[in-house]
């Protein structure tokens, strides 16, 4: 740099600064620079032409007032006349001013641009470099485009000062940075890779920082570079300390090139040449080594950048991860830094050890310093290195130590910082998760977790215990006696009391024994925390107390009590009322009684049926059928807009499609009405609730005004003789439909374009009444609609049908309902046949289907114990009572369905019988009109090849067989 | 209740400070300091809260002086009772420069002790703390116990401000109108908005406990009075005023404005603020200002600017300054005035016209030549406008004293021996005329 002349002392400007520096006041200071900048507005104004100098020294103080943080509006044009001076300091004055007070204004960035392209064609390198530094300060998207290709060739030109190139080099990474798609790739790209050859070491570190951020775009480009950085890399570290005099630094030789060609090795994969990787592995093994060296100094500089040399070294090592001799000498390494005194070493070595404890060949190599890294975690007193090394901790964390670090990590937590405590309990939550061996320990762990440091702990934390506590069944009891240990606390968390409240809901009766832990005491623990908690702990705990309610009814006077309390039914939170209100009224109902099995039923289809002959039958009933709301409430009392007039009992036959909300079966004793007895879907599993069932079914069994009993049974021709001739064989698909009501009573029998035949049934002991749905489709009547049922062979013998007529006439999308009473006499293989037929625009059609009735439907649930059950399975010992099958499932094995698809065929689901939980066992009797036939069945899945055994014992052969091959192709 | 008081010196180095209450921490000094006085944007409204605390302050020739409290007091009362106390400490040291406040600062605190007890303002008349508050310390071991006796009986008793026992040779009174006009006016000439804001200062010397009665043209007073007589009436109806709103001193008995709308009362010795008011009607504009701003191109800008003087030619205004802006990029001003002297001043951004004296119905006038530089800045100037002060020997608001009655009973001297001064003095608040 040229020394500054005498006459460049610019006593003006340091005036100027002393009085604003002298100013009293913030106004003063005002007063001085608006007078200061009228002074250069009048100069600059003046028509004879200011002197370099001058013009030098105006822009220096625009400059100054600029920074002070006023508002500089002119000025701009002299700054660039100043960059066409041919004296230093001019032009360095206006690229100073150019750079901070740029903007992208139009007229003057061409001005500029012209500046610098004379000064970069210059041969003055310093020019060169000033142009350079204020194309990289500035660093706009104009300046990039105007540059960028010119940069790379000053770059590489061979004639190039070396200085010039380093600018150029660190300008082109400052434009490679800010916009990335206007540098150009090109050719100079190979050769820029050579400058790492260079002599000059300025140059050669400049050009490691453009690749190392060039080659992460482009890898493939500059993958020579690998070999050129080692052996550049090996060349400083074999040096000694004194032959790079100007960069050597404290005795440690180019240190930041050092680092610098260190990353940049980082940023590819080993290399493959094994004459170059021998070289590397040679350099960081003399790094290593050198490490070890008493130092040359005992200043701090030497240590620190040799350092820096060894932890960008050890990053190397752990990038590549191929090197076990190395990574296990950098983890001994980082060891002895462990206990450096130096803090910063120590929060460096414990930052790099967690990327080494990933590693598979220096993790045990990691486990090694446990006890010096909890020692760190308990005794250091910078929190970010405290930090670092529950980071280590929990990254060094495998099975063989996880106790270990989880107890150190929580006896920390008691004391750990604000800030870094949620990321511990999550690191223990996680860490307790994933090691637990035993599940007592985990929940002891979590629950110890909340209590030391319950406001960190996430929801999630706790929801994960819960699920593994509820999905877990040996440590329920566990669970719940140590949380109900930990409420006794006179102060628990929030999170606490949420945790105890559920497990204790679901899994207090497994300590309810103990007279410590009884029911009473249980509720009052958990009423005592109720107070202080907030409004979604208290729903918790209000939904924990009606699970107390249903699991020790001795505590349902006193919960009823608080329920009632003015502080629940009128509380301020619609939440918390609307649950005190709502548990209290299911309290006092039945509503939480267990639910008993009721069948899978079809609904949905039988809802599109209804939805399908809507619209022929515009009534004032089609608002409440529209209403979506009122099919939910279990059916109701919905009346079926239907040409018949088919008054209410069995109108609503049809409502019950919508599946009913589980928590809301219909109450037998509570509920008067008939109706909805019998329409609910468990009507057998019921009996001596309200009236008798026989009772109740028979009085339904009469049927709806305007036909009278009389009617039915007057007439019962149609039904008993339609006459054979007249009856087709069933249509193909007639078994196939048959066996879609084998394991339920309702819905779609058949369907075509014309008409469509739902069903539904209820069958009680022998006896049976089913609704048949005729739908016509069609907008057309059908005319002599008649639809009769035929029992082919002797089948009248077996079973009794008698069918009510129906009208003759159906309207287009319009429904008939006929209704069959059906009485079982005696066992039956066959099926009853039913005969639709009909005229659709004067063509005669007509329809044989199976009716839905097998002997399966008169299945009595029974439930007997496992000794009884194996008693009479060996009662039924003789062969032919005997029918087996072993057959491939057809649809998924999913042990809820098979369940559901047995309740409904109808025999009753026995637990705990079969010493296999897998299988299923069940039991039922078949009545009839003459005899009772009993009926064991067991159905063995194998999962693994997707087949299942059924196993049939019944003291009827035949009925045995006809079971067995039903049952079967349910599965 | 006011918990402190600071005071700061420019650099916000704290000068005086006096904590009242316990709520109120010492960081709250340094509170004010890094919010308001070291704020990077000048902090405008006198009112500032921080964390829970209030800081209101008002600045006196660089120095800060801050009422901290953490309660809801009455703002305008804190405000009333710093200029009190910037009104005693003038009367105590002169000028209040942080110099000045360094070598009396025995003087302040015991000042403080004084007027203020645990946060409540006590008697802040001057005359009255001046008598047991004195900046010669061993002054009071001279005081006779009677003299001290009547200072308790003073302070404490019904009249604070007036002691008894005073005797002049000369009974002498001064009473003076001072008002400041405030105006905004469009180019056009049109008053956009006006009001003039008084006070009447009296001057006292006195001898014992005189009642004394104050008569003006208040429009109510007058009215109220002119009852009997139309002709009176008639006559002093074009000269009544209307006042918006007035403050008395203490001394003033209020109860006797209320129903009979006469001011009596027994002045304290010396000086006082007898009462403050404000006018909005038919307000006397002592100048007019006319501009006249032409710009030739972009570069040049050229200014004339006229002021008429609106008052009785015998009057003489003085000290008449009429202020131009010039734009930010002014880079040469040309004055030419035939009157008084101009200067463009840069460090203020405008050209100050001068001028000593000025009679009545007379026109001056001034044009500039402004040169600009042209910047690459689109914003356009904004035009401030013109801006003028002046001081004229007359009452703007129209305001005339009537009579000053003085009745001494138990002395033997009457309104008439009594030698009475008044004079009218209104000078310019914010007077403005756009351009």
């Amino acid at each position: 740099m040229p020394a500054v002349s005498k006459g460049d002392g610019m006593r003006g400007l340091a005036v100027f600064i002393s009085d604003i520096r002298n100013c009293k006041s913030k106004e003063a200071e005002i007063k001085r620079i608006n007078k200061e900048l009228a002074n250069i507005r009048s100069k600059f104004k003046g028509d004879k032409a200011l002197d370099g100098y001058s013009k030098k020294k105006y822009v220096c103080k625009l400059l100054f007032i600029f920074l002070l943080g006023h508002d500089i509006d002119f000025g701009h044009m002299e700054a660039v006349n100043l960059l066409s001076s041919n004296k230093y300091t001019e032009k360095q004055i206006g690229y100073l001013f150019i750079s901070v007070l740029v903007n992208s204004n139009s007229e003057l960035i061409r001005l500029i641009n012209n500046a610098i392209k004379n000064d970069l064609a210059s041969r003055n390198p310093t020019f060169m470099c000033l142009a350079l530094h204020c194309i990289a300060n500035v660093g706009s998207r104009e300046m990039g485009e105007a540059f960028a290709a010119d940069i790379p060739r000053i770059l590489v030109a061979g004639d190039s000062m070396d200085s010039v190139k380093q600018s150029a080099a660190l300008c082109l990474l400052r434009l490679y940075k800010a916009s990335p798609d206007l540098v150009p790739m090109g050719e100079w790209t190979a050769r820029v890779v050579h400058l790492l050859n260079d002599q000059h070491m300025g140059v050669v570190t400049a050009a490691v920082s453009l690749i190392t951020c060039l080659c992460k775009k482009n890898p493939d480009d500059f993958k020579t570079c690998v070999s050129l950085a080692v052996s550049r890399l090996s060349r400083i570290v074999s040096s000694a300390s004194t032959d790079l005099q100007d960069y050597t630094y404290y005795f440690v030789p180019a240190p930041w090139l050092s680092v610098k060609l260190l990353r940049l090795l980082q940023c590819y994969p080993p290399p493959e040449d094994a004459a170059v990787k021998g070289r590397l592995v040679e350099c960081l093994e003399t790094v290593l080594n050198k490490a070890q060296e008493p130092p040359k100094s005992k200043k701090v500089q030497h240590s620190n950048a040799k350092n820096a040399i060894l932890f960008e070294t050890i990053s190397l090592i752990i990038h590549y991860d191929s090197e076990p001799n190395l990574l296990v000498r950098a983890c001994n390494q980082l060891g002895q830094f462990l206990q450096h005194r130096e803090t910063n070493l120590r929060y460096l070595a414990l930052e790099s050890m967690c990327t080494l404890a990933s590693s598979e060949f220096s993790h045990e190599a990691v486990k090694t310093h446990i006890d010096t890294v909890i020692n760190a975690l308990k005794t250091e007193r910078d929190v970010s290195v405290r930090q670092r090394a529950a980071d280590l901790l929990y990254a060094m964390c495998d099975r063989s130590n996880a106790k270990q670090i989880v107890s150190e990590m929580l006896r920390y937590l008691e004391t750990a910082d604000y800030a870094i405590r949620e990321e511990i309990v999550l690191k223990v939550a996680i860490l307790a998760e994933k090691y637990a061996v035993d599940y007592s320990w985990y929940v002891d762990t979590i629950l110890n977790l909340i209590r030391i440091a319950g406001d960190y702990v996430s929801e999630e934390v706790w929801y994960r215990v819960l699920q593994i506590v509820t999905n877990r069944d040996d440590v329920q009891g566990y669970a719940a006696k140590t949380v109900f240990e930990a409420l006794q606390a006179p102060a628990c968390h929030e999170n606490m009391v949420k945790v105890g409240g559920y497990i204790l809901g679901e899994f207090g009766n497994l300590i309810a024994g103990d007279p410590r832990s009884s029911p009473p005491v249980q509720f009052s623990l958990l009423h005592s925390k109720f107070h202080l908690c907030s409004v979604a702990t208290r729903a918790l705990l209000l939904s924990t107390y009606i699970k107390f309610i249903n699991l020790f009814p001795e505590t349902k006077a006193t919960i009823q009590g608080v329920l009632r309390a003015g502080s629940q039914l009128r509380n301020a939170d619609v939440e918390l009322q609307q649950r005190a209100v709502e548990y209290l009224t299911l309290s006092s109902a039945t509503v939480l009684e267990e639910m008993p099995p009721f069948p899978e039923r079809e609904s949905s289809i039988l809802a599109k049926l209804k939805r399908k002959k809507g619209p022929g039958a515009g009534s004032a009933l089609d608002d409440s059928r529209r209403d979506p709301s009122s099919h939910d409430i279990n059916g109701g009392v919905e009346p079926t807009p239907s040409t018949v007039s088919t008054p209410s009992p069995s109108a609503d036959l049809l409502g019950l499609r919508a599946a009913p909300p589980p928590a809301a079966p219909p109450a037998p004793s509570g509920a008067g009405n008939l109706l909805v007895d019998v329409f609910s879907d468990s009507p057998a599993t019921q009996p001596g609730l309200g009236p008798s069932p026989e009772e109740a079914f028979l009085s339904e069994l009469e049927p709806p005004a305007p036909e009278s009993p009389m009617a039915l049974l007057a007439d019962p021709a149609p039904a008993a003789d339609p006459g054979p001739e007249d009856i087709g064989p069933p249509i193909p698909e007639a078994d196939e439909l048959l066996n879609k009501f084998v394991c339920r009573n309702n819905g779609v029998l058949f369907e075509n374009q014309l008409l469509q035949i739902g069903v539904k049934s209820e069958f009680r002991q022998n006896l049976g009444r089913m609704y048949l749905f005729y739908g016509n489709k069609t907008s057309v009547q059908f005319q002599n609609f008649s639809p009769t049922v035929v029992h082919p062979g002797d089948l009248q013998t077996h079973l009794a049908v008698q069918t009510k007529r129906v009208a003759s006439q159906v309207d287009g999308g319009a429904q008939v309902q006929q209704v069959l009473n059906i009485e079982c006499l005696r066992d039956f293989l066959t099926p009853p046949l039913l005969s639709v037929r009909f005229r659709y625009g004067g063509a005669p059609q007509s329809l044989t289907l199976k009716l839905p009735v097998t002997i399966n439907k008169f299945f009595q649930p029974t439930e007997m114990a496992a000794q009884d059950f194996f008693q009479r399975w060996k009662q039924l010992s003789l062969p032919q009572q005997e029918a087996q099958k072993i057959f491939k499932a057809n649809h998924p094995m999913d042990a809820e369905v098979t369940k559901a698809k047995l309740l409904g065929f109808g025999s009753a689901l026995l637990d705990n019988v079969d010493p296999n939980p897998e299988n299923f066992v069940g039991a039922g009797i078949i009545q009839t009109k003459a005899l009772q036939v009993g009926c064991l069945l067991r159905l063995e899945p194998n999962a693994q090849a997707q087949m299942y055994r059924l196993t049939l014992r019944t003291s009827k052969e035949p009925v045995s067989r006809h079971l067995c091959e039903l049952l079967a192709q349910q599965f | 209740m006011i918990g402190g008081l600071f005071i700061y010196n420019h650099k916000g180095e704290v000068l005086i400070s006096r904590v009242y209450r316990d709520d109120i921490g010492r960081n709250a000094v340094d509170a004010f300091r890094v919010n308001v006085i070291h704020a990077r944007q000048q902090v405008r409204s006198p009112v500032t809260n921080i964390a829970r605390t209030s800081f209101f302050h008002v600045k006196r020739s660089n120095n800060w002086l801050a009422a901290v409290t953490k309660q809801n007091v009455n703002a305008a009362m804190v405000f009333e009772f710093l200029y009190k106390m910037c009104d005693v400490m003038a009367a105590y040291f002169g000028k209040i420069s942080e110099e000045n406040i360094k070598n009396n600062f025995v003087l302040i605190y015991e000042l403080l002790d004084e007027i203020l007890d645990f946060g409540y303002p006590q008697n802040s008349e001057t005359g009255a703390l001046k008598t047991f508050i004195t900046q010669q310390g061993i002054k009071s071991q001279h005081q006779t116990k009677e003299e001290q006796s009547q200072i308790t009986s003073q302070v404490t008793g019904q009249i604070g401000w007036q002691r008894e026992g005073i005797k002049y040779r000369r009974n002498e009174l001064f009473l003076d109108v001072l008002e400041s006009v405030n105006l905004l006016m469009s180019p056009q000439g049109q008053v956009l908005s006006a009001h003039v804001s008084g006070r009447v200062v009296m001057k006292s010397y006195l001898s014992g406990m005189p009642e004394c009665k104050f008569g003006m043209n208040d429009k109510i007073v007058i009215e109220k009075q002119g009852k009997g007589t139309a002709d009176e009436t008639s006559k002093s109806g074009k000269q009544s005023i209307a006042i918006d709103d007035c403050t008395f001193h203490q001394c003033v008995r209020l109860s006797k404005f209320d129903s009979e709308c006469s001011i009596s009362f027994i002045p304290p010795d010396e000086e006082f603020e007898l009462m403050r008011y404000r006018t909005t009607k038919d307000i006397i504009l002592p100048f007019r200002v006319i501009p006249l701003v032409r710009e030739v191109g972009r570069t040049k800008l050229e200014v004339k600017v006229v002021i008429k003087s609106n008052f009785k030619p015998s009057l003489l205004a003085q000290k008449i300054e009429v202020r131009i802006p010039t734009p930010l990029n002014t880079s040469g001003v040309q004055v030419i005035c035939m009157k008084g002297k101009a200067k463009y001043k840069a460090s203020e951004n405008a050209i100050v016209w001068k001028i000593k004296r000025m009679a009545g119905m007379k026109e001056s006038q001034i044009s500039a030549e402004i040169e600009l530089l042209p910047t690459n800045d689109k914003k356009k100037w904004a035009r401030p406008p013109i801006s003028m002060n002046f001081e004229v020997p007359l009452a703007p608001s129209g305001l005339k004293v009537r009579y000053l009655k003085v009745f001494e009973p138990k002395l033997n001297y009457s309104d008439h021996d009594v030698i009475k001064w008044a004079r009218y003095i209104g000078r310019s608040g914010i007077y403005e005329t756009r351009c």
